[in-house]
C-alpha cells in the first residue's frame, strides 16, 4: 500500500508532460480493461467464476448512453444509475444462484446464459440501441463538454485512473475485512463455512455487488471514452472470456494481477496490430488462446501470483485455493 | 391448429435434431472425461470450414467432403484431449474449462488468419416439400434425418460394442473400471475422438444451413451448453430430449416474436430450469 499513493500521483501527472495521444489512449484502455478485470477477479478468486461479466459492461454502457440520448441525463448522473442497475441485476441473478447452491460449472453456464441474454436484448432493441451496428452518444458543443463528460484524452486518463484506484481500494478494503476470510472459507467448503455461522448467500452477494458494479463502471467509461457502443464489444461470450483471460494471465489472487493482465492483453493486441497491420487479423486471439492454455497448465496463479509466491515463500502464505471446485 | 404454428413446431423439432448432435458429443465427453469442452462449437466451426474448403475450393464432391470432415474433426478432438485436457486432468474443473476456453480463442483466431472474416456459403439448397398444409425445408429435413441416424449409430456403438460398454462403465465409476482392466486413458482418447466426430457430423448438417465465418460458433455454442446442462451434464438421453425442447422453444418463440426474442425466451427458460432442477430436467 505504501507505494500505491506515490504511484497514483506519478500516473496522474503523466498528461501534464503532454505525451503523444497514442500513449494516453493505450493508458486509458489498459486502465479501463484493468477495472473490468479487477471486478471479475473479485468473484473469480473465491471460486465464483462468471462467464457473463460482459453483460455488466453492457448494462453499464447502454444504460448510461440511453439515459443521455433519450432523456438528456448527463453521464455524471447516468453512470452511477447504470452502476446501480448493474449491481441490482447482479443481485437478482446471484441471489437464486447462491440460495439454490448453483456452483462450479453450473454457475459458469448460468452466467454465460445471462451474458448472452443481455447481448441479444441489446441487439433486439435496435430501435433504441442501434442493434449490432452500435450507437454513438450525442455530442455537445465544447462549452458544455464537462457537464456531458466529453473530455479530451487527458480528462479520461484521470477518470480512468480514479476508477482503477477505486477498484484497488475496494480490493484492499475487502482483503482487510472478515468478509475476505469468510469468502475464502466458502470457496473451500460451503457447508463447513455455513456450519460455523458464515452467511454464505450474504457474503457472496456482497462480493457480487462490488464485482458487477466495477464491471459496469468500466463498461460505461469505455463507452463514453470511445463515444461508440456495440453489443459485440460490450456484452456476450467473446468479451466475457477476454475479461477472464486478462485476469487469469495477470493473476487473479493479487490486487495488481488483473492490471498486469490488461497490460498483456492490450499490449499483445496493439503490438500485433502495429507489427503486422491488418494482415495479421486473428493473430491476437490465436496467441491469447495459446497463452491461456499454457497459463492454465503451467501458471494457474498468473504472472503476479508467481512473483508474490516467490516473495513470501518463507512466510506461510494465506491458504487460498488454486481455484475452487 | 393454425398451420403456421404447426409449421413452427415442426421446424422446432427439425432444429432440435441439429442441436442434439453437439449436445450428445459434449455430454459424451463430459460424462467420460469429466471435462466441459468450452470450444465445442468452434470444433464444429472448423468442420464447417473443412467442408466448405474441400467442396468449393478443391472441388471435391459433397459426400466426399462430408466424409472427410468427420475424421478431421475427430482428430482435432484427439489433439485437444492430448495437448490440453490430459495435462489438466488432475486440475480443478474451472481451470480445465478455462483452458478449453483458450482453445476457443485459438481456433477463432486461426480461422480468421486463414480464411479472413468473410461469410462463406456452400451454395447448396434442397427444394422445400409440402406436407399436408405446411412447407418443410428439404435441407432441414435431410439434416434432421442425418442427425437421428448419427444418434442411432452412437447409441448402437455404446450399447453393442466392447469399447462402448467400457465407455458407459467408466462414465458410471471411474475408480473401479481401471481395476477391471480398462485403461482409462485409452477410453478418454476414444471418447474424445467420438465427441470430435459428432462435432464433425454436426458441422456437415450446419454448413448447408448457415454461412461459415470464424465467429459462427458463438451463434449456436451457448445454446448447446444450455441444452446439455438442462438435460443434466453427462446424461445423454436427457441432453437429446432437451435439444428438441429447446428447438421447439426457439422456433415457436420466433413464431410469436422476433428470432432474438425467441433466444431470450430460451435462455431465460434455461436459467429458470437450473433454479428449479439444478441437476437437469431429467435427473432422477
Amino acid at each position: 500500500m505504501r507505494y500505491v499513493i506515490p504511484l497514483l500521483l506519478a500516473l496522474a501527472c503523466i498528461p501534464l508532460l503532454s505525451p503523444p495521444d497514442y500513449f494516453i489512449h493505450l493508458g486509458v484502455t489498459v486502465l479501463l480493461t484493468a477495472v473490468a478485470g479487477t471486478g471479475w477477479a473479485m468473484m473469480g478468486r473465491y471460486g465464483l467464476v462468471s462467464f457473463g461479466h460482459g453483460a455488466f459492461l453492457g448494462i453499464g454502457a447502454y444504460t448510461m448512453a440511453l439515459l443521455w440520448n433519450m432523456a438528456g441525463l448527463s453521464p455524471w448522473i447516468g453512470i452511477p444509475v447504470a452502476v446501480g442497475l448493474a449491481a441490482l441485476v447482479g443481485v437478482m441473478l446471484g441471489y437464486p444462484c447462491f440460495r439454490l447452491k448453483v456452483v462450479g460449472h453450473y454457475f459458469a453456464l448460468v452466467t454465460l446464459a445471462a451474458g448472452e441474454i443481455v447481448r441479444i436484448l441489446i441487439t433486439a432493441l435496435r430501435e433504441h440501441t442501434g442493434g449490432s451496428l452500435g450507437m454513438t452518444p450525442d455530442r455537445v458543443p465544447a462549452d458544455q463538454a464537462f457537464l456531458a463528460m466529453q473530455f479530451d484524452k487527458a480528462g479520461f486518463w484521470w477518470l480512468a485512473l480514479l476508477a482503477w484506484a477505486g477498484g484497488l481500494l475496494a480490493w484492499w478494503l475487502l482483503d482487510r475485512s472478515m468478509a475476505s476470510k469468510a469468502l475464502a472459507a466458502i470457496s473451500e467448503d460451503e457447508e463447513a463455512a455455513a456450519s460455523i455461522g458464515i452467511r454464505v448467500t450474504r457474503e457472496k452477494l456482497r462480493v457480487t455487488v462490488i464485482s458487477t458494479a466495477l464491471a459496469a463502471l468500466a463498461g460505461a467509461l469505455t463507452a463514453q471514452y470511445r463515444m461508440y457502443l456495440n453489443p459485440e464489444s460490450l456484452a456476450g461470450l467473446g468479451i466475457s472470456l477476454q475479461i477472464v483471460f486478462g485476469a487469469i494471465a495477470g493473476g487473479m489472487y493479487a490486487p495488481l494481477g488483473p492490471t498486469v493482465g490488461a497490460i498483456i492483453t492490450i499490449g499483445l493486441e496493439e503490438g500485433l496490430r502495429i507489427a503486422f497491420g491488418t494482415e495479421f487479423t486473428g493473430g491476437a486471439p490465436l496467441i491469447y488462446g495459446i497463452l491461456l492454455v499454457l497459463f492454465m497448465i503451467y501458471l494457474p496463479r498468473g504472472i503476479v501470483g508467481i512473483v508474490e509466491r516467490k516473495r513470501r515463500s518463507a512466510a506461510a502464505p494465506l491458504g487460498l485455493p488454486v481455484a475452487a471446485k | 391448429m393454425d398451420p403456421f404454428l404447426l409449421e413452427a413446431i415442426v421446424n422446432g423439432i427439425l432444429l432440435g435434431g441439429v442441436f442434439a448432435l453437439p449436445a450428445l458429443g459434449l455430454n459424451l465427453v463430459f460424462g467420460v472425461v469429466d471435462v466441459v469442452w468450452l470450444c465445442y462449437a468452434e470444433l464444429v466451426m472448423v468442420g464447417m470450414y473443412a467442408v466448405w474448403f474441400l467442396y468449393t475450393q478443391l472441388g471435391w464432391p459433397l459426400p466426399l467432403a462430408f466424409g472427410a470432415c468427420l475424421p478431421v474433426v475427430a482428430l482435432l478432438g484427439v489433439l485437444l484431449h492430448l495437448l490440453v485436457v490430459r495435462p489438466l486432468l488432475a486440475a480443478p474443473p474451472i481451470n480445465q474449462v478455462l483452458a478449453t476456453g483458450g482453445v476457443l480463442f485459438l481456433l477463432q483466431g486461426a480461422m480468421t488468419l486463414i480464411f479472413r472474416t468473410d461469410f462463406r456459403s456452400l451454395g447448396v439448397d434442397m427444394p422445400p416439400m409440402e406436407v399436408g398444409e405446411i412447407f418443410v425445408s428439404g435441407t432441414k429435413l435431410a439434416a434432421f434425418c442425418a442427425a437421428l441416424l448419427g444418434a442411432a449409430v452412437l447409441w448402437a456403438f455404446l450399447k453393442f460394442t466392447y469399447v462402448g460398454t467400457a465407455i458407459r462403465a467408466i462414465a458410471r465409476d471411474r475408480e473401479v473400471m481401471p481395476l477391471m482392466g480398462v485403461d482409462p486413458q485409452r477410453i478418454y482418447l476414444i471418447a474424445s475422438a467420438v465427441g470430435g466426430a459428432l462435432a464433425g457430423l454436426a458441422a456437415c448438417l450446419l454448413v448447408v444451413q448457415l454461412d461459415v465465418h470464424p465467429f459462427v460458433g458463438l451463434s449456436f455454442g451457448p445454446i448447446t451448453f444450455m441444452i446439455c446442462v438442462m438435460g443434466g451434464l453427462g446424461n445423454m438421453l436427457g441432453g437429446f430430449l432437451a435439444a428438441f425442447l429447446m428447438g421447439i422453444i426457439v422456433s415457436v418463440g420466433g413464431f410469436w416474436g422476433t428470432t432474438e426474442f425467441s433466444y431470450v425466451v430460451a435462455f431465460g427458460f434455461f436459467i429458470v430450469t437450473i433454479f428449479a432442477r439444478p441437476r437437469g430436467l431429467f435427473a432422477r
